[in-house]
């Protein structure tokens, strides 16, 4: 400690490895709450519903989601990336998921939200197995934080059903 | 700065750190703003450069004590001999 760079130096690397310190506590800190979302989906009308000329089958929507995400926001939450999915089986796959909806949430004010949209995403199939399919609207949402581990979570909606026939 | 004041100075800065960490995620915690934390800490990193890097008197209260004059003068340097402008006039 005997000149000013001595000084600087020291102090300087003490203070950065306590702010790294600092941001992992605050990480921390966010496993101690218990977040309460909750959501709803309603599909209003199925705009069109066709075979593609390649095969495969696409169907367009108009829908209402509503969700609170509030519980999901701390005070090391960056933002909230959330997305609506349709996931349904078919016998060629166990598992289909299909993005049609997606949006940043920034701020707690605007995590409880009430939107009326068509899909935002083309809801296409792997091929033709669409006509009389049940499927799950899956909330799904990626709390990005401050400083840490990023984690993510979903809530199903069962209930939905396609239409027998081409529109 | 003298041994004492340096001792001092590195435990204060390390104290003056650790106690406006702690204040910083107390206060930041319970208000709910990480950028409050952020900011009550650089305000305690800036405070702590401004206390414990520059030469403050408070740091040299045990000055080191050199050796006195008295000393030096029974020990002289030793003195550069008048040999070089000899050789000259030899060669001449």
């Amino acid at each position: 400690m005997h000149s000013f760079g001595y000084r600087a130096n020291a102090l300087l690397s003490f203070a950065i490895t306590i702010l790294a310190l600092m941001c992992a506590i605050a990480s921390l800190s966010d496993n101690f709450t218990s977040p309460s979302p909750s959501s709803h989906v309603q599909v209003l009308n199925i705009n069109w519903f066709r075979n593609k000329p390649d095969g495969d089958d696409e169907v367009s929507m108009t829908m209402n989601i509503s969700a609170d995400l509030q519980s999901l926001f701390t005070w090391n939450t960056k933002q909230v990336f959330v997305f609506l999915a349709a996931e349904y089986e078919t016998p060629q796959n166990s598992l289909n998921q299909v993005s049609l909806w997606d949006g940043i949430i920034p701020a707690k004010e605007h995590a409880k939200f009430y939107i009326h949209t068509t899909n935002k995403y083309r809801f296409v199939d792997q091929g033709s197995n669409l006509r009389g399919r049940d499927f799950n609207m899956t909330l799904h949402w990626h709390v990005m934080p401050k400083t840490g581990k990023m984690f993510a979570d979903k809530i199903v909606m069962t209930g939905f059903r396609l239409p027998q026939s081409y529109r | 700065m003298d041994w004492q004041g340096q001792k001092v100075a590195e435990q204060l800065m390390q104290i003056m750190l650790v106690v406006f960490a702690i204040a910083a995620f107390i206060t930041g915690y319970i208000v709910g703003s990480f950028e409050l934390m952020m900011y009550v800490y650089a305000g305690g990193v800036v405070l702590t450069i401004l206390t414990t890097i520059p030469n403050w008197p408070f740091f040299n209260r045990h000055p080191l004590k050199w050796l006195d004059p008295s000393e030096v003068e029974k020990h002289p340097k030793p003195q550069v001999t008048s040999s070089v402008s000899k050789k000259k006039t030899a060669k001449k």
